[in-house]
């Protein structure tokens, strides 16, 4: 059941390298119907 | 094509607790409060606790990584052990004396008494023959002279840096003392490999640089080159050199140019050096802080290894087994693996169990967990477990008992290249040779996308294997 | 969270209408899920970069949260998180940027 939170939306994809990358999320925000207007990966080590 | 083989290896650490505070982010955040200075100053270990560290006589191989017990490891600590299998834990009084002795532009410079205290150790250091050790009477001189030079850097009561020219930030005093405490700890690293294994300096043809530092100067920032510069102070008069950045992976690649060099025929001898991320010493520090431990990040590593043709006993780089991450994998977490773990070995019919020890990413969870940033090789190693169940290799219930098996917690300082598969090299020699492993895989992975030129990752893995020869002269 | 990224958040923040945001963490564990989501929300713990005391209120979410992924078509969710999901403690994930959510 979808819960239309991303449908339309603009996303900001803030990932890290040690769970989801940037671009992964991104990726799931674009199939999801987003757009997506910022994708970084955050590196900690 | 001939077989290769890794032949030797060598490790080392320096402990630098007055350079901690120079690293990236003290020298960004202990300014802004004295409270905090003062507090990072009265964290910082003594060189005894710093050697017996747990983690740290790992690394020099006195123990395996999988005998580090429970955590906190420091409550398991023996004995300080200074020199292990593997190289030595060099104290910071000698090792400012090392810095001296390879600069080649008097650019460091140390106060009389530090310079004789740093001479008068080196004088008896097992190496000594192999240091110039005359260029720490050079270095000796007039300091507070020296620090109130233009952009000089004060690094400790006794050591200044001075900057190369004042307007290229390439060649700042802080951007040379990383670049020659890098240099210093690389050049101990290979020394000692070379007085471990008996090798003649001069039967090197090649030494090929994989650390972070950045060479150069304003028109070719980050230019190299390492590789070459070790080769000189190590006294390898034969050779060459180059350096391979991939950040925190370059390693493997590395080893993977350096094997195929000795595999076409190219050269004979080829080694791979590494020295310690300056910039990165107390990285963490606010999060031991707050958790009342001590500054962990004081350390730098050193890393050496020998690649050359079969000699029947050394354990084998299988060319046929390496895995790259390509551009199409993207950045998911579990294509990143898929590539470097999974693709090799099911191309060449290997199952994920044949494989005795994974090395990734061995970075030390008691320094990054208390920051927040989780514990890397375990996550790491649960991620290959569950690509091996979903493979079909092992069952799911089986994933706890892989990763403890066939992984193994991370005891490397938070440099990322030292943790990336590399410190564990010397202990895959052992493991290969007398130890019980057929099979060890090195896997490392870089974060490209923190130099802001693309959005990926990049990884490249190799297979390591017991030498057949081995096993028939059983 | 890098000083850049807040420094893209807000500039985000300020061309778009906040309505039409939504920022999606994909942070390993609950400890730096946290520390994102509360820089998003309530502003910058540290006090170190560009959303110190910013307070945008953006709705966050991790990736991980079954709220997103019932909206991520599974073939895209297979490829670009597959077993991420179960080697990452998706539950304290979720209830760690929920509870922040409820700060906004």
């Amino acid at each position: 059941m979808n819960s239309n939170l991303l449908q339309g939306k603009k996303v900001i994809a803030v990932g890290e390298r040690d769970g989801i990358s940037g671009p992964a999320i991104a990726a799931c925000a674009k199939a999801a119907g987003a757009e997506v207007v910022f994708v970084a990966t955050e590196c900690f080590v | 094509m001939p077989d290769v083989v890794i032949s030797a290896a060598a490790q080392v650490l320096a402990h630098v607790p007055s350079l901690a505070r120079h690293g990236s982010k003290p020298r960004r955040e202990l300014p802004k409060s004295a409270e905090q200075a003062e507090r990072f100053a009265a964290a910082l270990r003594t060189y005894d606790e710093a050697a017996a560290y747990p983690p740290h006589q790992a690394w020099i191989g006195n123990i395996h990584p999988r005998d580090l017990g429970d955590r906190p490891w420091s409550a398991n600590a023996g004995a300080p052990r200074r020199t292990g299998r593997f190289g030595e834990i060099m104290p910071e009084e000698e090792f400012l004396g090392l810095l001296a002795a390879v600069d080649d532009f008097e650019l460091f410079a140390l106060s009389p008494e530090a310079a004789a205290t740093a001479a008068a150790a080196l004088a008896g250091h097992p190496l000594a023959k192999a240091l110039a050790l005359d260029k720490i009477d050079k270095a000796a001189g007039d300091i507070e002279a020296v620090a109130a030079e233009p952009k000089a850097l004060r690094l400790t009561a006794g050591a200044v840096m001075r900057c190369a020219q004042a307007d290229d930030e390439s060649l700042s005093a802080h951007v040379l003392i990383d670049n020659l405490a890098a240099k210093a700890t690389a050049t101990l690293a290979l020394l000692h490999l070379l007085e471990r294994s008996g090798i003649d300096p001069t039967s090197i043809d090649y030494v090929i640089g994989c650390g972070e530092e950045a060479i150069g100067d304003r028109y070719q920032r980050g230019g190299g080159n390492m590789g070459k510069a070790v080769a000189e102070a190590a006294g390898c008069t034969d050779a060459s050199g180059a350096d391979v950045k991939n950040f925190c992976a370059a390693f493997v690649p590395a080893l993977v140019v350096a094997s195929s060099l000795v595999s076409a025929g190219v050269f004979r001898r080829v080694a791979i050096v590494s020295g310690g991320s300056m910039a990165k010493l107390g990285m963490k520090f606010q999060g031991h802080l707050a958790k009342e431990l001590p500054i962990m990040e004081d350390v730098l590593g050193g890393t050496a290894c020998l690649v050359e043709a079969d000699d029947g006993t050394s354990p084998r780089v299988r060319l046929d087994v390496v895995g790259r991450h390509k551009v199409s994998a993207g950045g998911a977490a579990a294509e990143v693996m898929k590539a470097l773990a999974i693709e090799p070995l099911t191309r060449n019919g290997i199952a994920m169990t044949d494989v005795d020890d994974y090395a990734t990413e061995l970075h030390n969870p008691e320094i990054t967990e208390p920051q927040g940033s989780g514990n890397v090789p375990e996550r790491n190693y649960k991620i290959i477990a569950a690509l091996a169940a979903a493979k079909g290799d092992i069952a799911r219930a089986d994933i706890a008992a892989f990763v403890a098996e066939r992984g193994m917690p991370g005891y490397a300082p938070t440099q990322g290249h030292l943790a990336s598969a590399l410190c564990y090299v010397p202990h895959a020699l052992d493991r290969l040779t007398t130890g019980g492993a057929g099979k060890v895989m090195l896997l490392a992975k870089g974060s490209l996308f923190l130099g802001r030129m693309c959005q990926l990752s990049d990884g490249m893995s190799v297979l390591l294997e017991r030498n057949v020869g081995l096993e028939a002269g059983r | 969270m890098d000083l850049q990224t807040q420094e893209a958040i807000l500039r985000a923040s300020q061309t778009y209408d906040k309505a039409d945001l939504v920022v999606l963490l994909g942070s390993p564990d609950p400890e730096s899920a946290e520390i994102a989501a509360e820089t998003v929300i309530v502003g910058d713990p540290s006090y170190a970069g560009a959303l110190a005391g910013a307070q945008l209120g953006l709705p966050t979410y991790h990736v991980l949260e079954e709220l997103i992924h019932a909206d991520i078509p599974d073939d895209v969710w297979e490829a670009q998180i597959g077993v991420m999901a179960d080697v990452l403690e998706a539950d304290a994930l979720a209830a760690t940027v929920a509870g922040m959510r409820a700060q906004a």
